[in-house]
């Protein structure tokens, strides 16, 4: 019962935060609404028991991406402009309204395979082994690792003065 | 009430398809830049959903949305840099008015 109410909470919130980012005329509010969704996420990861990745998110999206954004923002100066919609709004509508309409179809209509086990918890060590472990993920781990080396050089290579 | 693994891919898709909008109708790079973000989460609700529901004593979709995670980082790292870098050279950051590739 608790984990229905906090589900609902959390998912008005998240919506709530993802039409203020679509919405709001201020780039500097519609970062601010981010947040909020990520903050709301993070909450929807506790309700599926993924303390971890929650953990996660909260350093790495709130922490550190929304930084990044806010620091962009400051430094390109838009944000007396706002953020206009282009000439493309109505046809972006109904695009994102008619793929909505299909996923949600597919996803109710499929017959998914709920397992009925009780969720492993704490996921911390679990997670450890499954990515360094025998048999786990430890070839696309350290392909993420340089792939985050390449993008930090990219944007140093990008951002320098000439 | 039960929440089950719909509710919670419902909610993935509603807010993929608000990040969707938002990246296809806006015009400012960074609000489409935002937008990338809102989607690439939306997939991460589904993926922790799907290691819940389907296999609770695997954890492969948390795996995946750790995954999720490193590349979103990357991605927005070299997209703030482009989005720096375009609007030293031409004090605009609009993407409507950035078409040097355009055919």
């Amino acid at each position: 019962m608790g984990l229905a109410i906090a589900f609902w909470i959390l998912a008005i919130v998240a919506i709530a935060g993802a039409l203020g980012v679509v919405l709001l005329k201020n780039v500097f509010r519609a970062a601010l609404s981010l947040i909020l969704c990520l903050l709301a996420v993070a909450g929807l990861f506790i309700t599926l028991s993924a303390d971890f990745l929650a953990a996660v998110q909260i350093l790495i999206y709130v922490g550190a991406i929304s930084v990044l954004i806010i620091l962009a923002i400051m430094l390109t100066r838009e944000v007396t402009q706002g953020s206009p919609s282009g000439r493309f709004r109505i046809p972006a509508f109904i695009v994102a309204v008619l793929f909505f309409a299909v996923v949600a179809y597919a996803m109710v209509n499929t017959n998914w395979q709920i397992a009925t086990a009780p969720p492993l918890e704490p996921t911390t060590a679990a997670l450890a082994g499954k990515l360094f472990g025998e048999k786990g993920f430890i070839l696309p781990l350290e392909i993420a690792s340089v792939l985050l080396l390449a993008a930090i050089l990219g944007a140093i290579v990008l951002v320098r003065e000439k | 009430m039960y929440i089950g693994l719909q509710h919670y891919l419902i909610l993935s898709a509603l807010l993929f398809s608000i990040g969707l909008y938002g990246a296809l109708a806006k015009k400012n790079a960074i609000v489409i830049l935002i937008c990338i973000e809102l989607m690439l989460n939306a997939v991460n609700v589904a993926m922790v959903g799907f290691s819940r529901f389907v296999v609770p004593a695997q954890l492969t979709g948390q795996v995946f949305a750790l995954f999720i995670m490193v590349v979103a980082a990357a991605e927005v790292a070299v997209g703030v840099a482009i989005i720096m870098s375009l609007y030293r050279h031409r004090e605009t950051i609009d993407a409507t008015k950035v078409d040097l590739l355009k055919w």
